[in-house]
């Protein structure tokens, strides 16, 4: 079970407190009316599915907040989590 | 007394015996025996049959790691275990206990018919026949494997024991309490850390257990263990023996099982019988020792012969000789001193056979000292006897060359092939190993968590190497918290350190192919096997095994993974590390579904959310459903009705007077703040900005993709407020779509959501008679259809209750929907049922609901959509706000395939004879075609015990809404129906009812 | 290839077994092939030998970073059914079904096709409506599927718990009993075997670096840890890392990879004759051949390549089991693991061309890639040898997550009102 730091409550947790919530920095285009076919099928449906760090969003079901973290999908690591909103991080700073 | 017991030996209490059954037998054992210890003690040494050939086996450990002596346990009814380790399992009063696939019984088993076949049933025998002909796979061949294979028999009744499971945190978590664990535990403490101290076995000590002749401190080892312990537990260290860390998760999380009543004579009332920890540390020391290895030659699993190292074990710790007359075959150190201690307790050793040329000078002197004979550079090629060794045939090696044999009596066999390093826990954590040539075996090295190894678990021997090693590792994981201590010292007496060397099958002067040199003694793995599955193209060790089943028996491989890679690699000419190593997987021994389960089952299985109306309708014979997380009264049977006559009953009443609901399921959610009205607007299909203060709207709610999620009445309470429902299955997923869009890309609304689904009863009132029943009760509102008109909303008070109240509909009548605080929804269920007497009212339950709204042609998202529908295929593109420039699915209702035609539309059916259709039933337009067929649609509601006096149904069909009138067909295993294609709503079309 | 029967056993037992030959070479990869499979799993091993055996293509390599059948090919609880709800997805699957009854003899390999059963539980009154709604949709395609009582069921399998105040009672079931199980390993050492008898070179350890793609767009080989391979189509058949392979040559690819774990008990005699499916608590049972129930889990809910996977989802796959079979609650668990699969939007796979010509993929099958092995591999080779899909995957196709003609059986079974 992972341990997850949630960057509003500034608490480490047990998964079970988190939901998933898929791929992060996907921003929902402003105007989807002026998008294409397939500009709008890369927003709905294609994903980087890294292997290695992934940057994705997790809830923190306690306080019921989004927030964004960067993991490693090898060794399941987080690197980091920050608040939703906040642009990717350095890691190699992460990591300091 | 039993024969091979000496008084007053070992750490059993010789003044408590306890009596068992094995096969029906009675023995007695003693206080602190295990199973397979006191059937030794009797002389006991056939406790098993193997897999595959149902070969005689016996102990070939004294630990958690045994192959062979599987036994079904049992306690009266329903506490039957199966495979159960006779090594592990500790004497009770009264256990029973027998012998496992055999038939008619242990020492005479017909299934012993398959060693004889032993060469046709090589490795993957069965990939290459079985095949002819074709039907006899299922019939006969597959049958019979099946019924071979299996070891023990299933439990057949429900157990009647409960399991726990827990949480701890902790600084340090030491797995294994051998010296290693112990100094480490130790050293950790006098940091002043937090520390947690476990065992899979009954007490704590681990080697020092079977060697009490060290002296540590100027004491004997047990002593000076038993004084070790009580400072652990004075400086407050948490100590759980019986205790087994299976698993070693992410981010330091251990799971122990700990065993609670199995050993127990008297069962406690109301104990669990296992335990599950999590432990969550902030660093795991893994002491977990090293395993023996046997070696692999011909006869090797005769009963009788078994690990040097458990023979030790049996004599010093349950003080039981395992043979008259002993032989010893060995390529490690370790073995001698077991041979010593042995003949120190008056057994005669035949000999001590070991396969290496030089032999260390103070063993060889020792052995001279007890007159015990030495044959060094032996190989040990044959062993005889039919139930229990009677003798070892033996050679000499020389220059590669086999000699002549020679053959020794014996009653027991000691192997010892050296030993590995247990290191399963940390192969779970995916740390890699490194193969070390000088000891032949696997070593620790890049770790992923924080975690320290400690003694024989990185290849070091000796109680002096482990007690330094684990004393250093403890301060290691507190140093990595910040705290300091400085370095234990231990003064070591008679210590035991060995070396030795591990190999492939030992050298032999007989057919090779011909030998039955075992390497998975219950899955009757032998080398031959391993060898032909190289020469088969099996080139890595996990193709090996699975061909072979090599490491696959209920020991995991504890066995037999080295002794199987270095074949393999020797048949392959590699070196091991090259061939590789199976990955170790938890638990590291088995574990009962049981303790995974814990408290989650039968009624706390999952848990049952219930309304504050549950419990009257439970009361009043309700006949349930489970929804979602919920549970719903169905329908409300009275005596001598069924569920059809029951549905048409309430039905009738509700049209014709009064039916109340309990409606609470239904998800709730305050939409709050100055930007409520534009975030609606975004999620909604709907336009909400003109919807007035008081007024009502069905909401449509897409996903992005477009098709339909769910649905529900929404009401805007003031401007900045609105009372959202959704569907019962849907609450909590519509809250996080919500919270994730506002969050994530509207974070500038200034918006707030709550649930208020568990906050609010919610009781629906449907009838023509519903305002009358209602009225009495409502202050501070008019509830005339002028003042109050259909799809209005408002606060008021109901019974004297605070209130929100809806008009709406879903059954096609006057409706009302009355929201009390949950903790008054009874309250307000019994006045309106008081209310309701002189108009007969009729509570109803979600068949009744589902029939009614039919009628009227509403949908159920989720039964009437499946996820693949638009509010178009649902005929709602009226709910489409068409002048908003975004809502959340809008885009994807642009895409090709969404806006083609012939997609599946929602219509009504009604049959040509009046018969019902199935829900599920597929449309067909040309009946009599060849299948598979061309299918139209299906099916997805029908009822026929509504008020109309025929059956309807609801159905999507492609390009339905062009239809109107059209016949289709649904071909049925008796026959075909015919049905019109009709609009969906069947009652009142004009909604004359439902405006009253 | 020495051919398999209980006449060559005999034979070879005869004379202690020394005559057996590999039953395919370690090839080394040759310069060029005219066609690249990446992944040796049941399905690439399986699309090569189509590829050999029924489009005379033999210049064909597979290979794979690690052992062959060394992925979700080794990992999974082997259960094969084909009533799915699509008639899309049932002809598919269908197809596979047909070319399992015959598998053993056309590869000459007992893949131990055992045609038990596979029985789905109902919980709910949604589920009973969702299942018959599959029974009348299979038996206007011809599949096999029918209903069952709780007593019925109960009857079919005997360890059920049909009780009706069960958390969630069983309200009836979907049989179909054509479907079954296989033994996973032997339908990659089948094929494999095959495969190389036809002149397929199998490549292991040689973990594909990138698509190589020439200047006109197409495909022009890969490149390998032991070097270029050149060859004018490439087909990916890479489960969990089909991403990672896709993304080299410049495709990105509607996928998330999931932990998926699975767990057998200690071996038993037989017990449990069939398999038995329900997807409301989540969990999947049948019984090996060699006596353990091999049960299967959910995903866990993050993506990951780490082929672990989490205790709680464990918990409570186990927890489930033990309140649908109460009888197995003293039944011990003897090994758990993790595999990764790969899913996409609509859970439905992709199989067929792509928009990088001489390219094509064969990929998220989600948790139900092993029942599909022999005819994705089937129609992969078709499509391959083609340039044009068979009719029975063109359904499958990678564009339709633009126009939106979604193949969504997780929409139509799991949506609770």
């Amino acid at each position: 079970m992972l341990l997850i730091n949630c960057p509003y409550c500034e608490e480490t947790l047990p998964e079970l407190e988190f939901a998933y919530a898929g791929e992060a920095h996907i921003d929902r285009p402003a105007d989807p009316s002026a998008l294409t076919d397939e500009e709008w099928r890369d927003f709905l449906f294609i994903r980087t599915n890294a292997r290695g760090t992934h940057f994705e969003r997790w809830r923190h079901i306690g306080c019921g907040r989004f927030f964004n973290a960067a993991r490693d999908t090898v060794s399941d690591r987080f690197l980091t989590t920050y608040k939703a909103g906040q642009p990717r991080p350095d890691l190699k700073e992460a990591a300091e | 007394m039993n024969r091979y017991r000496i008084p007053g030996r070992g750490r059993v209490d010789h003044d408590a015996p306890v009596s068992f059954t094995f096969d029906g037998k009675s023995y007695q054992g003693l206080r602190g025996d295990t199973v397979a210890s006191a059937l030794l003690a009797n002389g006991v040494h056939l406790m098993g049959r193997s897999f595959k050939y149902h070969r005689p086996r016996g102990a070939v450990t004294a630990g958690s790691e045994e192959p062979n002596a599987l036994i079904g346990t049992s306690r009266g009814p329903g506490r039957f275990e199966p495979n159960t380790r006779a090594t592990m399992q500790e004497l009770r009063q009264g256990l029973v206990t027998e012998s496992q696939n055999k038939w008619p019984r242990l020492s005479f088993d017909i299934g012993a018919v398959n060693d004889r076949a032993y060469m046709l049933f090589s490795a993957g025998f069965y990939y290459k026949t079985f095949m002819w002909p074709r039907s006899f796979w299922d019939k006969v061949y597959e049958p019979f494997i099946r019924a071979a294979a299996g070891l023990g028999k299933s439990p057949s009744e429900e157990d009647p024991d409960t399991y726990a499971s827990r949480y701890l945190h902790t600084d340090v978590l030491v797995v294994g309490a051998g010296p290693a664990g112990i100094a480490a535990a130790h050293s950790a403490a006098l940091a002043g850390a937090r520390v947690v101290l476990v065992d899979e076995n009954s007490e704590m000590g681990g080697s020092i257990l079977s060697d009490p002749s060290v002296r540590v401190d100027k004491a004997g080892s047990w002593t000076w263990l038993a004084s070790r312990l009580a400072e652990l537990r004075a400086l407050g260290v948490r100590m759980m023996t019986r205790t087994t860390a299976i698993g070693y998760y992410h981010q330091n999380m251990v799971a122990l099982c700990e065993r609670l009543t199995d050993h127990l004579d008297d069962l406690p009332q109301d104990a669990p019988r296992e335990r599950m920890w999590r432990v969550r540390a902030q660093q795991v020391i893994l002491a977990q020792g090293a395993l023996e290895k046997p070696l692999v030659f011909d006869g090797n699993d005769r009963p009788g012969v078994m690990l040097a190292g458990a023979a030790q074990t049996y004599l010093n710790r349950y003080g039981v000789r395992v043979g008259d007359n002993v032989a010893v075959l060995t390529s490690h150190d370790s073995a001698w001193y077991a041979a010593f201690d042995l003949a120190d307790a008056g057994s005669r050793i035949a000999a001590i056979i070991d396969t290496r040329d030089d032999l260390r000078a103070d063993l060889a002197n020792a052995a001279a000292t007890r007159g015990i004979r030495v044959l060094k550079g032996h190989t040990a090629t044959g062993t005889k006897g039919r139930l229990r060794i009677a003798s070892v045939r033996v050679n000499p090696v020389a220059g590669g060359r086999v000699g002549k044999p020679a053959k020794i009596a014996c009653d027991a066999l000691l192997m010892s092939g050296g030993w590995t390093p247990s290191l399963h826990l940390f192969s779970h954590t995916k740390g890699s190993l490194a193969w070390d040539a000088d000891s032949k075996t696997f070593l620790p090295d890049h770790k992923t968590e924080a975690c320290q190894i400690a003694g024989a678990g990185r290849g070091l021997w000796g109680y002096e190497a482990a007690l330094v090693d684990g004393n250093a590792a403890g301060m290691a994981a507190v140093k990595a918290m910040g705290l300091t201590i400085s370095e234990g010292r231990f003064e070591v007496e008679g210590d035991r350190p060995g070396t030795g060397s591990s190999q492939k099958e030992l050298p032999t002067d007989r057919s090779a192919g011909k030998a039955k040199a075992f390497v998975d003694f219950q899955n009757d793995v032998t080398a031959k096997d391993l060898r032909l599955a190289v020469r088969e193209g099996m080139r890595s060790i996990e193709h090996v095994k699975r061909y072979t089943t090599n490491g696959m028996a209920t020991d995991q491989g504890k066995m037999s993974n080295i002794n199987g890679l270095m074949i393999a690699a020797d048949a392959l000419g590699k070196e091991p590390p090259q061939v590789g190593l199976t990955t170790f997987r938890p638990p590291y021994t088995p574990t009962s579904f049981g303790a995974f389960a814990g408290y989650m089952r039968g009624e706390t299985f999952q848990l049952t959310r219930k309304t504050p109306i549950d419990g009257w309708a439970e009361a009043h014979g309700a006949a349930f459903e489970p929804v979602a997380q919920w549970r719903r009264a169905w329908y409300f049977p009275q005596p001598g009705e069924d569920m059809h006559a029951a549905v048409a009953r309430e039905c009738r009443a509700t049209r014709a007077s009064v039916g109340i609901f309990d409606a609470s399921t239904l998800g709730k959610i305050e939409v709050a703040g100055p930007d409520a009205v534009e975030f609606m607007n975004r999620m909604y299909t709907n336009p909400w900005t003109k919807l007035g203060i008081g007024r009502c709207r069905y909401g449509l709610l897409l996903g992005e993709d477009g098709f339909i999620r769910d649905d529900g009445v929404i009401g805007r309470m003031s401007p900045d407020l609105f009372h959202v429902t959704t569907t019962t299955g849907g609450a909590a997923r519509v809250l996080n779509m919500m919270e994730d869009y506002l969050q994530t890309e509207w974070p500038d609304l200034n918006v707030w959501l709550t649930s208020t689904t568990e906050q609010w009863a919610t009781i629906a009132l449907n009838g023509p008679n519903a305002r009358k029943v209602l009225e009495p009760l409502v202050d501070g509102l008019d509830l005339s259809g002028a003042a109050f008109p259909h799809m209005s909303v408002a606060e008021c008070s109901v019974a004297g209750l605070p209130a929100r109240l809806f008009r709406l509909s879903f059954t096609g009548e006057l409706g009302f929907e009355i929201n009390v605080p949950a903790r008054h929804g009874l309250t307000l269920w019994n006045a309106l049922m008081e209310s309701g007497k002189a108009y007969d009212i009729c509570p109803y339950g979600t068949e009744t609901m589902h029939v009614l709204r039919a009628e009227k042609g509403y949908i159920i998202v989720g039964q009437d959509t499946d996820g693949t529908v638009t509010p178009q295929d649902a005929g709602l593109t009226w709910a489409i706000g068409k002048k908003k420039p975004d809502f959340v699915g809008k885009r994807s209702l642009e895409r090709p395939d969404l806006v083609t035609s012939g997609r599946k539309q929602l219509v009504g059916l009604l049959t040509e004879d009046g018969s019902k259709l199935e829900e599920g039933a597929q449309i067909v337009l040309d009946p009599n075609q060849p299948k598979p067929m061309k299918m139209v649609g299906h099916v997805t509601s029908s009822y026929d015990c509504g008020t109309l006096g025929y059956p309807i149904a609801m159905a999507v069909i492609e390009g339905g809404h062009d239809r109107m009138g059209e016949t289709v067909h649904i071909p049925m295993p008796g026959g075909i129906q015919r049905a019109k294609i009709t609009s969906t709503v069947f009652y009142d079309p004009d909604g004359e009812r439902l405006k009253a | 290839m020495t051919h398999f029967s209980a006449m060559s056993l005999l034979k070879n037992a005869l004379t202690g077994h020394k005559n057996w030959r590999a039953q395919w070479p370690d090839s080394q990869p040759k310069a060029e092939y005219d066609v690249v499979i990446v992944g040796a799993g049941g399905h690439g091993l399986g699309a090569a030998y189509y590829l050999a055996k029924e489009h005379g293509i033999t210049n064909v390599a597979v290979i794979d970073k690690g052992w062959l059948g060394g992925g979700n090919t080794g990992r999974n609880t082997t259960i094969i059914r084909s009533n799915y709800l699509y008639d899309e997805s049932a002809r598919l699957y269908d197809h596979a079904l047909d070319l399992w009854e015959n598998l053993s003899q056309d590869l000459n390999y007992n893949v131990m096709y055992s045609k038990r059963g596979v029985m789905m539980l109902a919980h709910s009154v949604h589920d009973v409506q969702s299942f018959q709604r599959h029974i009348h949709a299979n038996r206007l395609n011809g599949v096999d599927n029918r209903w069952l009582t709780p007593a019925e069921a109960k009857k079919f399998c005997p360890p059920l718990n049909i009780s009706p105040d069960a958390r969630y009672p069983v309200m009836g079931a979907a049989l179909q009993m054509r479907a079954g199980t296989a033994r996973h390993d032997a339908v990659a050492w089948g094929y494999a075997r095959a495969a190389a008898a036809r002149g397929v070179d199998i490549i292991q350890n040689c973990p594909v670096i990138a698509i190589r793609r020439g200047a006109d767009g197409a495909v022009e080989g890969v490149d390998t840890a032991k070097g270029f391979i050149r060859a004018k189509k490439v087909a990916v058949s890479a489960a969990g890392n089909t991403s990672v392979v896709m993304e080299s040559a410049g495709v990105r690819m509607p996928l998330e990879s999931y932990p998926l774990q699975a767990l057998v008990s200690e071996p038993v005699k037989p017990i449990f004759p069939c398999v038995v499916m329900s997807n409301t608590v989540h969990a999947y049972i049948s019984q090996s051949d060699k006596g353990e129930l091999v049960i299967g889990s959910g995903t866990d809910q993050y993506t990951s390549y780490s082929q672990r996977g989490g205790l709680p989802l464990i918990e409570h796959t186990v927890a489930a089991i033990c309140e649908v079979f109460p009888i197995f609650n003293r039944m011990r668990m003897l090994r758990k693991w993790g595999g990764i699969v790969d899913v996409t939007p609509d859970r439905s796979a992709i199989l067929g061309k792509t928009p990088v010509p001489g390219l094509y993929v064969n990929c998220g099958w989600g948790t139900g890639g092993f029942k599909a092995t022999p005819g994705a591999a089937h129609t992969l080779a078709w499509t391959v040898a083609k340039d044009e899909p068979h009719p029975i995957n063109a359904p499958f196709t990678l564009e339709r997550f633009t126009t939106g003609r979604l193949i969504d059986e997780a929409a139509a079974a799991a949506v609770a009102h």
